[in-house]
């Protein structure tokens, strides 16, 4: 039991964490692009990894042309600002010489152009930019992270939520948690049958329905496998709680976007670029604003993503880029919800699986083997997901039915 | 001219038949004849693929006010022509003397999105329904001038969201019009292929095209809808836009057109009026064969004499075919 504790406890942890935010922004990002406007962009990594950059290099050296000093609270701001310029000069780049052409092209040139991206910045020859980047090594976190946590009003110290938890009920006893799972998983239930209107509410009280019901269900969660963070530290609650708020911030933005005769625009671009055409409508101009929007959400997710952690290019590669893809589609592409919920499971799911076959195939895979299990697993699931349930989770089955 | 030219002020009464075969019947019947007031022209049009000439037209005037219809066999170069004056294709003479023209606005460079903005709005003829969008959101992306498709903009609900309304009641209207309206909520993909037809001619409308250019719009639609779509071309007539169409259905072209261009490997090879042109030899050897009157799934030619009158009738030709061009030499 305590073993199922510790992994419950660990995929919480992932689930919750702010790297897991940062790709949902990617994600998000990555939806405009791939969900919404039908462009393949298979170098989501390197608008991450441009906006890490940017971000990390503007506040380690500062700006001193325009007097901002390094590591202040203006070479922060000038940071996001460099980071976003950068993704938006990338996008263009790629965007105009390949948006006239069919999708496959875009594709083929986004993951070339994200792996020059990644050898660029792991490159050692150019003394100049090495020192900038940091080479493969990359630019460690102490560098660049101060001026993000002084602006932390949580103080030091820990704190754990729920405060409230499993341990102050009849000392954590069994029979607690598997009623609390039992909760747990009714509360899903509940949910995914009012989301499929099986329970008579249509529109609004149908959406407050499932808010309430999801509100509950993370309390539920929370009080079964309980998160403890530094408020301020490194991987702390402080970037936590930032970074989750841009997701929720960035998924409003997206929201009000599609739901707009824009968005409207981007899936009639997806559908179909002649007949677009034939309606007046400029496509070229669609998908580079499309692309443009996506790829900076992706190197706002990017910055996020290195404030735990370095900024190194070799984990910001392809194999983020497809972390990404599993993403979405396990959530739903086209749907505004599927980036988040799709980040969350992914990698609570990873977690689990690294959990699971350390813990209980410890003599069978030594650990590093069980992180590379859980990537083939992830592999697995990418096609299943394709082959099964292509719409992801939340995505509505009707519209597959029309596949041309 | 000799007579006053008909103007804007005289295209109402081109609901009249009468009033439309008199405007026609001082146009001269040949190929690239001058139109008293065209909406279209365009000069010098050449379209090859590597070797092949699919468009070759010298001179071409298209009547405003009128249903134009464009014949012509297989391969005869109808579809690549409706490319080329809708910006979806490139001539190969551009530069070179290619040259046409829409409403007095020159479109030698202008993109395909650009002329569907000047009012010459196209369909396809294989429909192109946007699938996985409903029939509503089909028709409302018809619609010109939208503030909210502007990406800043469109953050910003008060500033569209009055446009929206009206656009979505002209929608509702035009959707009444071709009895789609009960399918509004419905993926554009779940309609049948007529009703594509239709909804793709609807959203066409939500520009408030000036000219609509329609590629076989009768292709695949069964009897009764075409009576019905046959009223709804007209109905645009009558309102006075211009229409240009590709048909193969002769009953249909000459049950709507007032002009009849026929086309035959790239090249106009005849214009007329819709009873006459068909009498024309030339579309008679180019388009319909120079056996098209004889029924042959007609028993009674099953005769040894049918046979061998056909047969006298063919090497008659053919000798005559080799003294044409023995005098050629």
């Amino acid at each position: 039991m305590d073993e199922i504790q510790q992994i419950l406890n660990s995929m919480m942890s992932s689930a919750t964490g702010p790297q897991t935010a940062a790709v949902a922004i990617a994600v998000i990002g990555l939806n405009i692009h791939f969900g919404y406007t039908g462009l393949l962009n298979i170098g989501q990594s390197a608008f991450m990894l441009l906006g890490a950059y940017g971000f990390a290099i503007t506040i380690k050296e500062g700006i001193p042309a325009l007097g901002i000093e390094p590591l202040g609270f203006a070479a922060l701001v000038a940071g996001v600002i460099v980071g976003m310029g950068l993704a938006f000069i990338f996008a263009l780049i790629l965007g105009v010489p390949t948006l006239k052409l069919r999708g496959d092209y875009l594709a083929i040139v986004t993951i070339s152009a994200a792996e020059i991206v990644r050898y660029i910045g792991r490159s050692v020859g150019y003394e100049t930019l090495f020192g900038l980047t940091g080479g493969a090594q990359g630019i460690p976190g102490s560098q660049y992270r101060a001026p993000f946590t002084d602006l932390s009003p949580l103080g030091n110290g820990n704190s754990t939520l729920l405060e409230f938890n499993y341990t102050d009920v009849a000392d954590g006893a069994v029979w607690v948690r598997l009623v609390g799972w039992v909760i747990g998983i009714a509360i899903i239930a509940a949910i995914v049958h009012v989301a499929r209107g099986r329970a008579g509410l249509t529109g609004t009280p149908k959406r407050v329905a499932i808010a309430g019901l999801s509100v509950l269900a993370l309390v539920v969660l929370l009080f079964l496998a309980p998160v403890n963070n530094q408020n301020t530290g490194v991987n702390g609650w402080f970037v936590t709680i930032v970074a989750w708020c841009v997701a929720a911030i960035s998924t409003v933005v997206v929201l009000f976007l599609v739901k707009s005769p824009w968005g409207r625009a981007l899936r009639g671009v997806r559908e179909d670029e002649d007949a677009m055409r034939s309606l007046g409508k400029n496509v070229f101009a669609i998908k580079m604003q499309a692309l443009v929007i996506g790829g900076l959400f992706g190197a706002v997710g990017g910055m996020l993503y290195v404030l735990p952690a370095t900024v190194q290019p070799d984990s910001m590669g392809r194999s983020l880029t497809f972390f990404c893809y599993t993403a979405l589609l396990l959530g739903g592409a086209a749907t505004i919800w599927g980036p988040i919920l799709g980040s969350i499971i992914f990698f609570a799911g990873r977690i689990m699986i690294i959990g699971i076959s350390n813990t209980y195939f410890d003599g069978f895979m030594s650990s590093q083997e069980s992180s590379q299990f859980a990537f083939i697993v992830v592999g697995v699931v990418l096609m299943l997901l394709v082959i099964f349930r292509p719409q992801g989770i939340l995505g509505d089955k009707r519209e597959l039915r029309f596949n041309v | 001219m000799s007579e006053p030219g008909p103007t804007t002020a005289t295209r109402g009464d081109l609901s009249d038949p009468a009033a439309r075969k008199s405007l026609m019947t001082d146009v001269e019947r040949v190929p690239g004849a001058a139109k008293p007031d065209p909406i279209l022209k365009v000069d010098n049009i050449v379209r090859q693929f590597g070797g092949m000439t699919a468009v070759d037209v010298g001179h071409l005037e298209v009547q405003r006010g009128l249903i134009t219809a464009l014949i012509g066999p297989n391969g005869a170069g109808k579809t690549t022509f409706f490319n080329l004056i809708t910006g979806f294709d490139r001539p190969t003479s551009a530069g070179q003397g290619a040259h046409w023209s829409f409403d007095g606005r020159t479109l030698d460079k202008t993109s395909a999105s650009a002329v569907a903005k000047s009012g010459m709005v196209r369909t396809f003829q294989l429909t192109k329904a946007l699938s996985r969008m409903t029939v509503i959101e089909n028709m409302m992306l018809g619609a010109q001038n939208q503030a909210g498709e502007n990406l800043f903009k469109s953050l910003i609900r008060p500033i569209w969201h009055h446009q929206e309304k009206e656009i979505e009641a002209k929608a509702d209207e035009l959707l009444d019009r071709f009895k789609l309206l009960e399918k509004k909520h419905d993926y554009a993909g779940s309609l049948s292929g007529g009703q594509r037809k239709l909804l793709e001619m609807a959203r066409a409308l939500m520009s408030d095209p000036k000219m609509i250019m329609l590629d076989e719009p009768m292709a695949g639609v069964n009897p009764a809808l075409t009576q019905s779509l046959l009223g709804h071309i007209q109905s645009l007539r009558d309102e006075g836009m211009t229409v240009l169409f590709v048909e193969h259905d002769m009953h249909v072209v000459r049950h709507i057109s007032d002009w009849v261009v026929v086309m035959a490997e790239g090249r106009v090879v005849a214009e007329g009026a819709a009873d006459t042109v068909m009498s024309d030899p030339a579309v008679i050897d180019a388009y319909l064969g120079a056996h098209h009157d004889t029924d042959l799934g007609d028993d009674a030619l099953l005769t040894d004499e049918a046979i061998e009158q056909l047969a006298e009738e063919v090497a008659e030709e053919a000798h005559r075919d080799e003294e044409k061009d023995g005098g050629k030499r």
